[in-house]
């Protein structure tokens, strides 16, 4: 949390020198809160009340970036509680675990490979995570197997350190996730953290090493505690495990982690989560909730892929719903006598739809109508999509020019609009087409051919 | 090191309702109660969740035309016979049953009253378990079957749905006169739905009668609307705000099973896995992420993912 004008003011030496080129310290701090000048302008400024302002201009909630040849994945650095108080900005990452005594390849080739498209995107995990069963060779030779079939970030996961070292040692370059330190083991863990790279970090990294580490404890306190000791030994890129599977546990730790953070600025808990989800519905919550890091047990498409999907909704900015550009849009390569379909700018809408006719072979004219992003019934309930919108879009995009058959097709969800849409169109034939995207290949081989 | 929690305390609540009746005209050998918060869900250190959120499973009056084939599945034969299938739902683990009318009889006619009222009457006689009854979805006709429905089981609380601003004065009148409650639906819009309790209220309906339902698009068609939606009106809800102050339904099975992921199982990308497990993660998923926004009633239509969201909400309503 930013320190206000007067909180700074007490941490400056108060003696109105002027050195800085403000009248008094008050004047310097106004502007410092402002964020107009450097601190550095001020040559008096205590060593301790340095570390204070830095470590207030810190966001509340550290980003952790974890990068692997060609991939980056940044979670971290949210500002709110509530999506529709401003968004959320890093999506969680969400890797598939893999033993290092199971069949590597079987595993991971099918989760390397998977892409998925949703609304123009394509979506894909973000890497894996590779457990230890005690052997450091083995778990070497798994991280090899893995890095052949895939180069994405990596968590490694071993509560040995020497068997840690090893795997890391294989990740030369690479920022992964090492998982992790708990009360036992976190100087040791947090020497690989910080040290991984012969030579240790480079200098003035401030506290960036070669792995961001992840702490385990089961509560609040206990985890607080042991990322002030790790902190204390120049390891920052933490993630927090409240080691729990159960949904209300989780739920109530993830809620209380992000309340202390921003409202409270506990630094000591202001990182990303992790979550280790052996099913679909504590891995839902995660990303609904709060997760930073998803883990999840098995690779299944039918899970990943609704997650993946639920993760790009929640993570949408309230602001800025995903729009289409409103026009008449080809589909399968319309003739002048092809039926125009009309639907909204809302992206899911436009998708659906889209799709819809695209994979039905069935060639179309799509219009598009500026609704301001909202879909047919929100759009129609707000009054941005009515017969004199749909009717002027008709117009704008010289629809008339294309076809030789006027004939729009309304979204069934609106079947009121036809009777005004005929006093706007006067010359076009309105349709009522069905009311979900799903059944247009359906009615339009009925009706429209 | 201690750390002090910080706690939200919040000055409003939301309203307790209790759905079915067993005196006074009521039938039913079990009730049940929602609403009640005074958190956000699940904040069990903050204030006591008075209720657990309740399951509603969907059945139809008739064998639906356009329901896909993991459903068709899962019932069976039961889909013909709405007294069956509502046993079946009960055995599923439904806390209570949402009965929808169709559109039309099987050879295409309009259904009729008769018709609604039987159907009403055999799920009634069915079970003992609280019952919500909605329209087909047609304002004229949901009018035309919901009245003879609410008059021929006065006493029994139904909720009686889908009350909309065009048409909300005869459900609500015939609530009123008959002893049940309603579900008021709008569009996703916090002030629409504040806009339609106050018209409810108007009427002289009290509130502890009527269940709110802002509406959600399922996941990836507009979840995040629906998530932030409901959010907003719980949290003005908690902020003391009464025309807020009412459970919430959503009907999150016919949002998922009309999705192309949960519908079809044919032509599709093989990176959508398999299909039944698909729709049912999808179905479980939306209900997971909208149960932690604030829903109070989730109406689900696969018995599995009715199994595995009750057991989530037993695993959350046991303070941490
Ligand atoms: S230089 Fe520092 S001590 Fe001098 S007036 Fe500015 S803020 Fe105050």
């Amino acid at each position: 949390m930013a320190l206000s004008g007067i909180q700074i003011y007490k941490l400056l030496p108060q003696t109105n020198c002027k050195e800085c080129g403000f009248p008094t310290c008050l004047a310097f701090a106004m502007k410092l809160a402002a964020k107009q000048v450097e601190l550095s302008a001020c040559p008096y400024v205590s060593d301790a009340s340095k570390a204070q302002l830095a470590e207030s201009a810190a966001p509340p909630m550290r980003l952790v970036t974890l990068k692997s040849n060609g991939h980056e994945i940044k979670v971290g650095n949210e500002v709110v509680l509530f999506r529709h108080e401003k968004t959320f900005y890093n999506r969680p990452g969400i890797f598939i675990k893999v033993r290092d005594d199971e069949d590597i390849q079987a595993k991971v080739e099918p989760a390397e490979k998977f892409a998925v498209s949703y609304v123009g995107m394509d979506l894909t995990v973000d890497g894996f995570a590779v457990e230890a069963t005690g052997d450091p060779d083995r778990f070497v030779a798994a991280i090899k197997t893995l890095r052949q079939i895939s180069q994405r970030p990596l968590v490694l996961i071993s509560s040995d350190a020497k068997v840690m070292a090893a795997g890391l040692a294989v990740l030369n370059g690479e920022t992964p996730l090492i998982c992790g330190a708990d009360a036992n083991n976190w100087e040791a863990m947090a020497d690989l953290a910080k040290a991984n790279t012969p030579g240790g970090p480079p200098p003035h990294s401030g506290g960036h090493g070669q792995a961001a580490l992840v702490v385990k404890a089961d509560s609040i306190e206990a985890l607080a505690d042991l990322t002030e000791k790790i902190k204390g030994k120049g390891v920052e890129d933490l993630v927090i495990d409240p080691a729990t599977k159960n949904l209300s546990r989780l739920l109530t730790f993830s809620t209380q982690v992000r309340r202390l953070a921003l409202k409270k600025n506990v630094r000591s808990v202001g990182f990303p989560i992790m979550v280790f989800a052996n099913d679909s519905i504590l891995a839902a919550q995660a990303v609904a909730k709060y997760g930073g890091f998803i883990v999840l047990d098995e690779f299944k498409p039918e899970t990943v892929y609704p997650l993946l999907v639920l993760r790009q909704n929640i993570y949408t900015d309230p602001q800025k719903p995903i729009q289409v550009q409103p026009g008449l849009y080809e589909i399968n390569n319309p003739k002048p006598e092809s039926p125009v379909l009309v639907t909204t700018n809302f992206s899911i809408t436009y998708f659906s739809v889209a799709n819809e006719v695209e994979s039905s072979g069935l060639p179309a004219w799509l219009l598009v109508t500026d609704a301001e992003g909202m879909s047919v019934l929100t759009a129609w309930a707000a009054g941005k999509f009515d017969a004199e919108r749909i009717a002027k879009a008709v117009k704008t995009f010289n629809v008339a020019d294309k076809v030789s058959k006027k004939r729009v097709v309304l979204p069934g969800h609106v079947a009121v609009l036809s009777g005004e849409l005929e006093a706007e169109l006067t010359e076009w034939e309105i349709k009522v087409g069905p009311r979900e995207a799903v059944d247009l290949p359906a009615y339009y081989k009925q009706v429209l051919v | 090191m201690p750390i002090e929690i910080p706690k939200d305390k919040w000055p409003g609540s939301v309203k307790t309702i209790t759905l079915g009746a067993n005196s006074d005209g009521g039938t039913r050998t079990s009730v049940v109660t929602v609403g009640g918060e005074k958190a956000l869900p699940f904040m069990h250190f903050e204030a006591e969740t008075p209720y657990r959120p309740a399951v509603a499973i969907e059945i139809k009056d008739r064998k639906p035309d356009d329901w896909s084939t993991p459903l068709s599945e899962a019932w069976g034969d039961a889909m013909n016979d709405p007294a069956k299938w509502a046993r079946a739902a009960e055995a599923a683990g439904a806390d209570l049953i949402l009965l929808t009318l169709s559109m039309t009889a099987v050879d295409g006619s309009p259904n009729t009253a008769e018709n609604a009222v039987a159907a009403v009457k055999a799920v009634l006689g069915a079970v003992g378990l609280p019952l919500i009854v909605f329209g087909p979805g047609n304002a004229e006709l949901d009018n035309a079957l919901l009245v003879p429905v609410a008059e021929a089981t006065k006493g029994e609380r139904l909720v009686l749905g889908i009350c909309e601003d065009k048409n909300y004065r005869t459900i609500v009148a015939t609530a009123m006169a008959n002893g049940h409650l309603v579900s008021a639906r709008t569009a996703m819009d916090v002030n629409l739905a504040k806009q339609l309790n106050i018209l409810i209220s108007d009427m002289g309906l009290p509130l502890d009668r009527v269940l709110m339902d802002p509406t959600t698009g399922a996941l990836g068609y507009g979840i995040e609307y629906g998530f932030s939606v409901m959010e907003r009106l719980r949290m003005a809800a908690l902020q003391g705000d009464a025309m807020t102050q009412l459970p919430m339904i959503v009907t999150i099975g016919a949002e998922t099973w009309k999705t192309k992921e949960a519908k079809v199982g044919e032509g599709v990308p093989a990176a959508w896995g398999e299909w039944r497990e698909r729709g049912i993660n999808w179905e479980t998923m939306t209900a997971i992420t909208l149960l932690e926004s604030g829903a109070d009633i989730v109406v689900l239509r696969h018995p599995e993912s009715v199994k595995r969201v009750k057991a989530a909400i037993a695993d959350l309503m046991v303070a941490a």
